[in-house]
């Protein structure tokens, strides 16, 4: 019987049903959190930054790869991931044309060009945020009251000073928001970064479908907050400085969502926490020393550049090792 | 009890309940039955027939002088057909002796060693070779070379396997059900030659008929039946000692080396087979599953039989399949046709409709670390892969790609469908021809 349907191919035979599309899948609905209470604190308006955002993300992505005759990717969902984040990094106040060029670059400079999904060097969004960020600070700065305007009518744009911004310059402490506001997302700040409940909820949905683990979040998060305790700045309590670095700046966005980027995070354990701890330290310097009052976008993107090195370093221990120069007969 | 394992490895679904349950059914050898001569890992043997001459049921068909090697025999009494080239399952062809079937089974006297305190360890080994025993599980290993470590040596752990990892496979289940007898003769005939040595079965804790029936049979007895966790791959030489033992066969060593042998469950049957009857190797059990299969079991087949007798056997097939496998979907081989015989190493005859053949399409690396997570060897398959893609096999030396294992854990978890261990496999064989 000699057939030519039937198929002959290297074992294993079966294979997992997880796909690049799947996870991807799970990231977007660990996103949705984040995006109703981007909805209910900033309006509607939202909705049309994230359409604009995805779009441009996906749309960059395939014409790329259609013009260089690539094979086309965007089912993948990780253009859609990309849009998401993107959008997440934006105030709510942005023109439409923000969220556009950010795509391009997120997309085109820092994706494509660099050999599409999984080659890029530094996280897509990310790069986008602080490309939109340096090149127009004051409308990547105009954060809108949340729950002023929008459900009563009004649509003002209200200039807010962010809880670090208050921090670092140490003026109207007495200003701050609560705990409870903080955690909730009540203040201003980006679309996506700023409800850590939200964001909580989604990062450990992607920890359940073991998208993510706990490594680079834990050792993040964790750091910022032991060194926000020990050096404490001006007249607040250690542990009152360490509720408002680890609930504020988009903190827990970039500790679950950000850092996590499998393309721009070491693959080995070890590494994955000296990445977490390496984040959350160069966040805190630049919070602390820097010129900026918020440091999670540049601590990610300086640690996505030492992945290379960091898994060069960090391999996990092979079964069976022998260290060189003992006799493997023993 | 905490049950014993092996650092990281995969969960797939083991789609054993297809077969497990189903006593062994004998497979009636058909008219002609194919011996490729090779059937073990080392020399290659002389065809001591040609067309015409009459053989008996466990006569040799072809030996060899060489240390590594063991003979073949005849599994039916008949007539040399022809000697020449047949396709083997692999989808190469090999030398391979026909032998027409005269449906007598007629035998050569098979001497029986009842006292095997009268056996001395090299009439032991003897035995075990001339009954051309190898390793069952896949690999087809010599089994007496295995059992004669160099005398500095010290052997201090007997294990047999009876993990039986793979998905759909259950024969080795079966026959740890329905002959624990003859798995614990051959346990003892082991414990001979290694009497310093401690002895175990270990199971996964998937068959637990099979552990129940083994702890009555040891009863009494100092052998001792594990528990093992059901993970792939659980039965891996390597990851087994390390679940039983807590020891690291380093690099490029052997199982011996850290004082452990591991024999399959039927070879130890093999083993009672042949040095208590004198009865060589003639015939295996093989599990024949997957949706193709009407009538799924495990089956007890000689050596030689087509394919498709076997399957014919299991109630036939009503379309072609997509995918014909030798062995588990882990690490089994995939072939191109039925018309090939059953041979010491088939473990398994699988056959998978064209859904499940189907191949995810191969999509870049997005460097989640699965692979690693997965690699029962701790290895950086995302990097091996690349390496050896590029050609690179300074670093794939470096990344210990020859530690590889090749279980295919990295490829089956791998959500980009890369074809991982498939792309180890050709590095390693680069790396060997550069040594």
């Amino acid at each position: 019987m000699e057939n030519h349907n039937v198929i002959v191919s290297s074992s294993p035979h079966i294979r997992a049903k997880a796909s690049t599309r799947s996870i991807m899948q799970d990231v977007l609905i660990a996103l949705v959190p984040s995006l109703i209470s981007g909805v209910i604190f900033y309006g509607f308006r939202v909705l049309w930054i994230l359409a604009l955002s995805i779009g441009s993300c996906v749309a960059f992505e395939y014409l790329w790869q259609h013009l260089l005759k690539k094979p086309i990717r965007i089912g993948d969902l990780s253009a859609a991931v990309t849009g998401v984040l993107l959008a997440f990094n934006l105030p709510v106040t942005v023109p439409w044309w923000i969220p556009v060029i950010g795509a391009f670059v997120s997309i085109i400079i820092v994706k494509e060009l660099y050999g599409g999904i999984g080659s890029n060097f530094m996280n897509p969004a990310m790069v986008g945020r602080v490309f939109l960020s340096v090149s127009w600070p004051i409308l990547m700065t105009q954060f809108c009251e949340p729950f002023i305007g929008h459900w009563f009518g009004t649509t003002d744009v209200i200039t807010s000073a962010t809880p670090l911004a208050i921090l670092k310059s140490g003026e109207g402490i007495e200003g701050l928001p609560s705990f409870v506001t903080l955690f909730l997302g009540g203040v201003g700040g980006c679309i996506g970064e700023t409800s850590a409940l939200a964001l909580l909820l989604g990062g450990l949905y992607l920890v359940y479908r073991r998208v993510i683990n706990l490594r680079i979040p834990l050792s993040f998060v964790g750091a910022v907050a032991l060194l926000s305790f020990l050096f404490t700045n001006g007249s607040l309590s250690p542990f009152d400085n360490m509720m408002y670095h680890v609930l504020s700046g988009g903190l827990f966005l970039g500790a679950f969502f950000m850092a996590t980027d499998y393309a721009t995070s070491p693959v080995a354990a070890s590494g994955q926490i000296i990445m977490g701890i390496g984040c959350g330290l160069i966040t805190f310097m630049i919070r602390r020393f820097g010129g900026y009052p918020e440091g999670v976008s540049y601590a990610i993107l300086l640690m996505n550049v030492a992945t290379p090195l960091i898994d060069k370093v960090c391999k996990p221990k092979k079964y069976g090792y022998v260290r060189r120069g003992s006799s493997a007969k023993k | 009890m905490r049950k014993l394992t092996f650092k990281h490895g995969i969960h797939p679904r083991d789609h054993k309940s297809y077969t497990n349950a189903i006593p062994i059914r004998m497979v009636e050898p058909p008219e002609l039955l194919y011996f490729p001569v090779q059937q073990h890992i080392g020399a290659p043997l002389d065809i001591l027939v040609k067309p015409g001459d009459k053989v008996l049921k466990g006569q040799k068909l072809a030996d060899s002088t060489a240390p590594v090697s063991v003979p073949l025999h005849s599994s039916v009494s008949g007539t040399v057909k022809d000697v020449g080239m047949y396709m083997h399952a692999s989808g190469v062809k090999v030398p391979t002796v026909v032998v027409e079937n005269d449906g007598q089974d007629t035998c050569v006297e098979f001497i029986e060693h009842d006292d095997l305190d009268a056996l001395s360890k090299e009439d032991i080994i003897k035995l075990i070779r001339e009954g051309g025993v190898v390793g069952m599980g896949g690999a087809g290993f010599p089994t007496h070379i295995k059992l004669s470590p160099p005398p500095e040596k010290e052997i201090r752990h007997i294990i047999i396997n009876g993990s039986e990892c793979e998905p759909y496979l259950t024969s080795d289940h079966r026959v740890m059900v329905e002959e624990p007898g003859m798995i614990i003769e051959g346990l003892h005939v082991i414990r001979k030659l290694f009497p310093q040595a401690d002895a175990y079965v270990a199971i996964e804790a998937n068959k637990p008929d099979a552990i129940e029936t083994m702890k009555a049979e040891v009863e009494g007895t100092d052998i001792g039946v594990l528990t093992m966790q059901t993970k792939y791959p659980q039965g891996a030489e390597k990851q087994l000692i390390y679940a039983v033992t807590g020891k690291e066969i380093p690099s490029g060593s052997l199982p011996m080396d850290v004082g452990c042998i591991v024999i399959n469950i039927d070879t130890a049957t093999a083993i009672a087979r042949a040095v208590k009857q004198g009865i060589p190797l003639c015939r295996r059990i093989v599990t024949v599953s997957g949706t193709m299969v009407s009538k799924p079991g495990n089956f007890s087949v000689r050596i030689g039989t087509p394919f498709s007798t076997v399957i014919e056997a299991a109630g036939g097939i009503g379309a072609v399949p997509g995918k014909i496998i030798m062995g588990g979907p882990m690490m089994g081989v995939a072939g191109h046709s039925l018309d090939v015989p059953v041979v010491k190493a088939t473990s398994s005859i699988l056959l998978f409709d064209q859904e499940e053949a189907k191949a995810g399409e191969e999509s870049p690396c997005i460097r989640c670390g699965r692979c690693m997570s997965a690699c029962p060897i701790q290895l950086r398959p995302l990097y091996l892969n690349a390496y050896a893609l590029k050609g690179d096999w300074e670093q794939c030396q470096k990344e210990n790609m020859m530690d590889c294992i090749e279980c295919g854990c990295c490829s089956y978890v791998c959500p980009a469908k890369r074809h991982l261990v498939q792309s180890i496999r050709v590095g390693k064989q680069q790396l060997a021809k550069r040594k």
